[in-house]
């Protein structure tokens, strides 16, 4: 650690890991209520399990973020952080607002949280992902506002280099997207269409430039190739990014009642969003293949590589695979959607602030430049673990998807819904079992953080 | 990457190519909300449809549901309901009234949500008005 202020980024991983778990925690109260239809019925309804896992994982990937953000802008801008004092305030009231929407979720039914916070004065609660009260949203904005002031100060009084360049664009749109949160017609296909330019234009835009960003950036560190080339590679990167992805957001408006054309838009352009997920991939393992010196912290080497493999078979291949509109017409909202959304998520946004918080959480623990072998060990069992459970989670809900779409949209004699649901709980159950997996993974990856902590660091071979 | 293509064209085509296609992306959302009124339903959307689309935030509904494809997918899609119970508002509100509290044992349950006659009618015209919205065709059955 080269600057004392990017110590702030540390609670910021600290909460993002223990949210992570709440996450994964309520992801398998989900997967069992999936099969066992009256688990926990009435105290925690199945659509309130599921805004605790889906909001948790938004604000824990926020957290992540902001803490990549906190470590790498200074280390790039080589000056300490404009204000590590706002930097802590602003931890604590993300904390306790996230902390007070959960509460509200679990300790009161939705309907009275929404009186209680005043929706009908700006109603923008109950759509998928935003369930937040609207004074949450409005927290959310007033954090972001803050910790973007505070990482732009430092941008701009120090060194400007293309990484932090691309990370502050990346995190401005992120916070200029969710303004559209706000917005929400009466007409539901208006507001569906907006409603999209929050959750693709975020996963599909701008959060691509945060990823790739922070790869580059770890990349750098670990590698020792020469920015220039890393920098070249890293505005390809986005730039196809964001020519593909953002006309891409007509793959949501194929029939949600919105013109037609849309259904050639969006098959058209979505098709080429694999594009920069696959030249990540490269990238990642060309510099790896060029690296200048072998870093000691294999750990955070292996979680940059999987970052980018994982990161295009999710969301490239998985979301290729359903994306064009005529294989669109028969996925559409089905258990294949489900599928794709894990592994998208998992590869790209999970892996990637766990592949900062394994680089940069060593050196704000004061080891020079990497944990000790046992560790390293132990942090890389919970990898494959995580990985590969994700890998599976993914192929039996695809599974489930193929059968259901089959079963209830496609064959001569269309089923009812629920019908279909009983006759593919099999995959329903190993989802589950495969989840069970994923959260051991998950308490390894803890307890890789506590093991091996008097041992001697890892030499680079 | 080779050495003849310079960091400063790859920044190039970033922020050229960026402009480009918000800018590309605003014109087809400007028609887009031309062309709306003739898919939308919007003649239909009455004081009462958007007191149930209200009401169906506020009860996150789409935390089960999914509506014209988006939401969950833990229970049936409700973007057909209409016609899948025979046209009938009648039905739906009879449906959503007649939740038992404690769920249905051992099966996927809704919850009971105690809402007055007025604000089921809503829900009912709310979920009618959704049907009649031109989806292309979708979903590609009853079935939802
Ligand atoms: C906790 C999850 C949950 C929530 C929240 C929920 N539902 Fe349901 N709903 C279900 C389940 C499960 C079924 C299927 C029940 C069955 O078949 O036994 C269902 C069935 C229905 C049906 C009949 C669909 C059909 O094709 O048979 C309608 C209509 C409906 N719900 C409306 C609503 C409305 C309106 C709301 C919001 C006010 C809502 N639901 C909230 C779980 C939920
Ligand atoms: C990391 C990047 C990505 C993430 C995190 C992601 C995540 C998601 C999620 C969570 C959904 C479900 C949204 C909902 O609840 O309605 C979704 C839907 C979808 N995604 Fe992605 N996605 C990514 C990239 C892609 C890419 C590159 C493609 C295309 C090649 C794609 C194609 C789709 C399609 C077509 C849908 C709609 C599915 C439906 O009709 O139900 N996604 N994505
Ligand atoms: C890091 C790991 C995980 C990530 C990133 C993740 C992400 C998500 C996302 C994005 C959604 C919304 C999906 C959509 O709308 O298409 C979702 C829903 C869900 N998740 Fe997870 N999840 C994870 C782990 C788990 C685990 C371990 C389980 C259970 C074993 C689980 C079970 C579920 C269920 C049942 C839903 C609801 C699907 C529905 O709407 O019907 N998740 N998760
Ligand atoms: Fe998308």
């Amino acid at each position: 650690m080269q600057y004392q202020s990017q110590a702030v980024a540390k609670p910021y991983f600290i909460a993002a890991i223990a949210l992570f778990v709440g996450q994964i925690l309520f992801g398998l109260i989900l997967g069992l209520q999936y099969v066992v239809g009256d688990f926990l019925f009435p105290e925690i309804p199945f659509n309130v399990a599921r805004m605790v896992h889906t909001n948790l994982l938004i604000v824990w990937l926020l957290f992540g973020f902001m803490g990549a953000a906190y470590y790498m802008i200074p280390e790039e801008s080589e000056t300490e952080l404009h204000s590590p004092k706002l930097a802590l305030l602003l931890f604590w009231v993300f904390l306790v607002a996230g902390a007070l929407t959960v509460v509200g979720y679990l300790a009161v039914p939705y309907a009275t949280l929404a009186k209680m916070t005043g929706n009908e004065l700006l109603p923008t609660m109950g759509r998928e992902f935003l369930e937040q009260p609207t004074i949450t949203k409005i927290g959310i904005v007033v954090v972001m506002l803050g910790f973007l002031y505070n990482v732009g100060m430092t941008v701009l009084k120090g060194r400007k280099t293309t990484v932090s360049v691309v990370l502050m664009i990346g995190l401005v749109l992120l916070a200029v997207l969710f303004l559209f949160a706000f917005y929400n017609p009466h007409n539901l296909v208006k507001d569906k269409f907006y409603w999209w330019w929050v959750v693709h234009l975020w996963v599909e835009g701008v959060w691509e430039l945060i990823m790739a960003s922070i790869l580059a950036f770890v990349l750098i560190k670990i590698t020792g190739v020469d920015r220039e080339v890393v920098d070249k590679w890293l505005y390809v990167i986005i730039a196809l990014a964001l020519i593909t992805g953002i006309i891409g957001t007509g793959h949501h408006y194929y029939y949600i009642g919105t013109p037609t054309y849309w259904l050639w838009w969006g098959s058209i352009f979505s098709a080429l969003e694999p594009i920069p997920f696959f030249m990540m991939t490269v990238f990642a393992f060309n510099m790896v293949n060029k690296r200048r010196r072998n870093h000691p912290n294999k750990a955070a080497t292996l979680w940059a590589l999987g970052t980018a493999v994982m990161a295009f078979l999710g969301a490239g291949v998985w979301g290729f695979m359903h994306t064009l509109a005529p294989v669109n017409f028969y996925t559409h909202g089905s258990q294949i959607t489900a599928a794709h959304g894990h592994l998208a998520f998992y590869g790209a946004y999970v892996m990637i602030v766990l592949t900062m918080i394994s680089y940069a959480m060593p050196l704000m623990r004061g080891r020079a430049a990497a944990n000790s072998n046992k560790s390293q060990v132990v942090e890389m069992w919970s990898f494959w673990l995580m990985t590969v459970s994700m890998v599976f989670i993914t192929l039996f809900l695809t599974g489930a998807g193929i059968l259901q779409v089959w079963l209830q949209r496609y064959s001569e004699d269309p089923q009812p819904f629920m019908v279909v649901q009983e006759k593919i709980a099999l995959f329903y159950w190993m989802r589950e079992v495969a989840g069970v997996i994923f959260l051991i993974g998950l308490l390894l990856y803890i307890a890789s953080f506590f093991v091996g902590r008097n041992e001697p660091e890892a030499v680079a071979k | 990457m080779s050495g003849s293509f310079t960091k400063s064209m790859a920044r190039n085509i970033f922020y050229g190519g960026s402009m480009f296609f918000i800018l590309l992306f605003l014109v087809l959302t400007l028609d887009t909300n031309r062309k709306l009124p003739l898919t939308d339903n919007r003649h239909n959307l009455t004081e009462e449809v958007a007191h149930g689309k209200y009401l169906w935030e506020v009860n996150n509904c789409v935390g089960c549901h999914s509506l014209l494809g988006e939401g969950a997918y833990f229970a049936p899609e409700l973007g057909n309901v209409y016609t899948r119970f025979g046209n009938s508002k009648e039905a739906i509100m009879g449906y959503i009234k007649s939740r038992p509290v404690d769920g249905i044992p051992g099966r996927r349950s809704m919850p009971q949500f105690n809402f007055s006659d007025e604000e089921l009618a809503a829900l009912a015209e709310f979920l009618k008005y959704t049907s009649e919205i031109d989806a292309a065709g979708w979903p590609p059955n009853i079935q939802g």
